[in-house]
């Protein structure tokens, strides 16, 4: 029933647009004129519209400028974080200056030089100085936020990761589990083929270095210490993105990757600002499959004591698997 | 040539070598798949908005894949997957380049046809196989593909981990060979065609900028699709003959798989070596048609000729240069970032320029608002707004908090898709008269410009703060976590804007099919122009002009030039005693 209602109102609809041009056309014909010319008439709506749209749309970004901002991630919570803030900040206050100037003179160009029969446009067809200038400013702009950008990058991926403690991040659908290098700070080696039972890492348990390794499924780091998470997958491309502390890596099959930071703000000052419910969270984000959505792990950073106190509950491997 | 040999209906209408023709069926091809991509986008936009809600729509569109009306998390991907392969191969590669290609190259050189008739034909069935073969892929049992556009293996290559990685997939991969054997048909034939078959007088100086992008771009095509399709090669092996290009040491369901040796990563680099000249493949026919219209209309000479094509040149060439920049988060060598960061950015040199030449065009013009100047001032905008953004995604260090979010989905939505879609409508708008020999009605053209306009920035604009505030892309909901729990607000109000957005592409439709039966009759020259495709005449004719083929004297864009009778110079007057060239 409600299929034929819907046919019923699309059918309308159109017989009532074929009818309006219908109209429009015989209209234009006893007047003796066509109706698809472009008038000075029309100019002169249409300018004026491209002016009214364009506070419209400005006065919208403005509104969602102001309304949305506590959306926006709150500041870093790590050390190269805090950098790549304040080039974020740089460029984003230099493309809404650029935004602000160039939208307005487009639609303002539209709706000052709307036609007329009367007028005639100025023939202008090149002027190499202007297009110079139009050249090397934005070149010389855009060094600058080039070599801002380079030194950054720099500073991000290439920390001194001598003092950091390693922890492993291992991605499968649709969930994360970490593995702790253990008091050794060397992971132990691992191979997918030895995945197998509890063993869900396929850690080598031969390895000397396995025998310390923790298994966990949330990550616990403390303030202001170094890590340095390497990332593996199992099966298909993930991504880990931890969107508070400006760290996102890809967990690639067949490879490891890495990503090494610095906590700076434990998870109970970020609920002083952020809410009683904050929690740092590890996502996934490249398209793994159907729960890609839903694939996530807690982070929680904390003090040193309250670290050690959690990490001696936890059990080596040695505890876990092969003393059973 | 000649243009009077016997035509059957078959090879009028359907085996046409006719390239006027040719470009018709390419964009009714391509507008229909449009409206298939846009539908698409409705549904799941249904969703984001509405997480986990019942939706009588979704159950009549998608059946078993919205039990009780509720989109399946694998039709969402499926959907989202399709949108993207659909919008960027089908409409806006396919649809726009074949239409306006094809259309225009002859036309506007002054040549009877395409060098090759024949190839340009086999072009279009290509094409046409690989949409139906797309199409059958919706109706298979696992669904149709579902790891995303760029399909990145593991995911695409393992049937086991995505549903949409059965034969949809498979489906998706021999369509997309066709689809690039018929572009690299095309393409060759467009290279050939200008270089080879201009009229007396049309120097590469005197080309209008439509073909000078149509000639880069087909270029691109031609150096970068055979690389997707050794890629589409390679995946095709390693799923189905047990190859292990870009599989290595997996458990997928708990089985062990032997593959070993092989790297995601190289696929990656594959795909991106065309994918971002894809980006540019869309981007400058639409940037070539809108030089045109906005000259034309401002009844200015374009500003800054040859710098335009100083520009267009710089962009197709770094286009090659950069891919790098879709993969700085995938491990590879910072300081190679470090090199991808820097070409990347540059592009945004020429693309000023390009915005500041437009400015300065409509600077002390004598603008008449056709409609399709309205969509070449759109692109203008968006071709800003969406540009601007690119120097933040651009830029590695900002890259690694919002790639994958859905700042990119608002980034490339506005600078490629709604900028090479306004392209489209403008070109479809100018040209319309010229194809069908009647005019598309002005009125319901301002209509739908407007609507297509607001909703458009409205749909893409909030995707920005949604991208800020963390949230991936390709997510079936944000409700899964408690830090995006306030979003639905944003999401909601993508959703309305989109189904506005989409009602209003109905009155084109409309407007476009009634127009070719009912329009009112096209005057020679409706838009005053200079080009040498209103000098043929108006009733289609294999061969394009009756007599001789028109020579060339000057550049195309004589507008309000001082010193002539009206504000247009048709490129076949000759130079008056003592006329200078501009």
């Amino acid at each position: 029933m409600i299929n034929i209602l819907i046919a019923i109102v699309v059918f309308l609809i159109i017989a009532t647009l074929v009818q309006i041009l219908r109209v429009s056309e015989l209209l234009s014909e006893i007047n003796n004129t066509d109706v698809n010319e472009v008038t000075d008439e029309d100019n002169n709506t249409q300018g004026k519209l491209s002016l009214f749209i364009m506070f419209l749309f400005l006065g919208f970004v403005i509104w969602q400028m102001i309304s949305w901002n506590h959306f926006l991630l709150p500041g870093a919570s790590s050390v190269h974080g805090e950098i790549i803030d304040g080039l974020m900040s740089f460029t984003m206050n230099l493309i809404l200056v650029v935004f602000f100037i160039l939208t307005p003179l487009l639609f303002y160009y539209a709706f000052k030089y709307r036609g007329k029969k009367t007028n005639t446009a100025y023939f202008y067809s090149h002027n190499n100085k202007l297009e110079i200038i139009w050249t090397i400013v934005p070149t010389i702009i855009l060094s600058g936020v080039i070599v801002y950008g380079l030194q950054t990058w720099n500073k991000a991926m290439n920390p001194d990761i001598s003092q950091s403690k390693v922890i492993e991040v291992y991605s499968k659908q649709f969930d994360w589990t970490a593995r702790y290098s253990g008091v050794d700070n060397q992971l132990g080696e691992a191979n997918y083929k030895l995945v197998q039972g509890r063993n869900q890492l396929g850690v080598d348990l031969s390895d000397e270095n396995a025998q310390d390794d923790i298994v966990v499924r949330e990550v616990h780091l403390i303030k202001d210490e170094p890590v340095l998470l390497k990332f593996r997958s199992q099966d298909v491309i993930h991504s880990a993105y931890l969107p508070h502390f400006r760290v996102q890596m890809n967990c690639v099959p067949g490879m490891t990757t890495q990503f090494a930071f610095t906590p700076t703000k434990t998870t109970a000052e970020m609920r002083e600002t952020e809410g009683e419910d904050f929690d740092y969270i590890l996502l996934c984000n490249k398209i793994c499959g159907v729960a890609h959505y839903n694939m996530q792990m807690k982070f929680v950073v904390e003090t040193k004591e309250e670290h050690d106190i959690w990490l001696d509950q936890q059990k080596t491997l040695k505890n876990t698997l092969t003393l059973k | 040539m000649s243009g009077h040999h016997q035509e059957t209906f078959i090879t009028k209408y359907i085996f046409s070598q006719d390239h006027k023709m040719i470009a018709k069926q390419f964009l009714i091809t391509g507008m229909f798949m449009a409206v298939i991509g846009m539908i698409m986008s409705a549904l799941f936009r249904l969703q984001l908005a509405n997480p986990g809600q019942s939706f009588a729509i979704l159950e009549m569109f998608l059946g078993k894949w919205a039990p009780g009306g509720v989109l399946d998390p694998s039709m969402y991907l499926a959907l989202v997957t399709m949108h993207g392969t659909i919008l960027v191969f089908w409409v806006l590669t396919a649809g726009l380049s074949g239409t306006f290609a094809n259309l225009l190259i002859p036309l506007q050189i002054g040549a009877r046809d395409m060098a090759s008739g024949f190839l340009n034909m086999l072009s279009y069935w290509f094409f046409f196989l690989a949409t139906i073969v797309l199409l059958w892929s919706l109706f298979v049992e696992t669904g149709p593909a579902s790891a995303g556009w760029t399909i990145y293996p593991p995911l695409s290559a393992l049937p086991q981990s995505i549903p949409g990685s059965g034969t949809g997939m498979t489906l998706w991969l021999i369509s997309i060979a066709f689809f690039i054997v018929g572009g690299l048909l095309g393409s060759l034939n467009y290279v050939v065609t200008i270089i080879n078959l201009r009229t007396k007088g049309m120097s590469m100086q005197r080309l209008p900028l439509t073909i000078w992008a149509i000639l880069l771009t087909a270029i691109l095509v031609v150096l970068s699709f055979p690389v997707l399709l050794s890629a589409a090669l390679l995946l095709i092996m390693d799923r189905s003959f047990g190859t292990s290009f870009f599989l290595s040491d997996i458990i997928i369901n708990g089985e062990v798989l032997h593959n070993v040796g092989g790297s995601p990563i190289l696929f990656e680099h594959l795909f991106w070596f065309l994918g971002h000249p894809e980006v540019y493949i869309i981007l400058l026919p639409a940037l070539g048609i809108v030089s045109e219209v906005i000259a034309i209309n401002s009844r200015k000479p374009i500003f800054g000729y040859k710098a335009m094509v100083g520009a267009l040149l710089a962009i197709a060439f770094l286009s090659f240069i950069v891919w790098g920049h879709h993969m700085f988060m995938t491990g590879m060598n910072p300081f190679l970032g470090s090199v991808f960061t820097f070409t990347t950015l540059l592009i945004a040199i020429p693309s000023a320029i390009k915005v500041f030449n437009y400015l300065a065009t409509l600077w002390k013009g004598n603008i008449q608002f056709t409609p399709a100047m309205l969509f070449a001032i759109a692109l203008v905008s968006t071709f800003i707004t969406g540009g601007l953004t690119g120097l933040i995604l651009g830029d590695s260090a900002l890259d690694i908090n919002v790639h994958d979010t859905y700042f990119v989905v608002g980034h490339f939505h506005i600078v490629m898709g709604l900028s090479a879609i306004f392209g489209m409508f403008s070109g479809v708008y100018h040209w319309f008269p010229k194809m069908y020999g009647r005019m598309m009605n002005k009125n319901f053209g301002y209509i739908h410009f407007w609507g297509t306009f607001i909703s458009a920035y409205g749909v893409f604009f909030p995707m920005h703060f949604l991208g800020l505030a963390g949230l991936p892309r390709r997510y079936y909901t944000n409700s899964a976590f408690p830090m995006f729990d306030g979003l639905t607000d944003i999401n909601s109000v993508i959703t309305v804007f989109a189904l506005t957005g989409a009602a209003f592409q109905f009155v084109f439709l409309f407007n476009f099919f009634y127009s070719i039966f009912k329009g009112t009759r096209a005057k020679q020259n409706p838009w005053r122009s200079n080009t040498l495709e209103w000098t043929t005449p108006i009733e289609r004719i294999h061969g394009n002009w009756p007599g001789e083929i028109p020579s060339v004297h000057r550049w195309p864009y004589d507008y309000s030039k001082p010193g002539a009778d009206e504000d247009f110079v048709p490129q076949t007057e000759p130079l008056k005693e003592g006329e200078e060239e501009h």
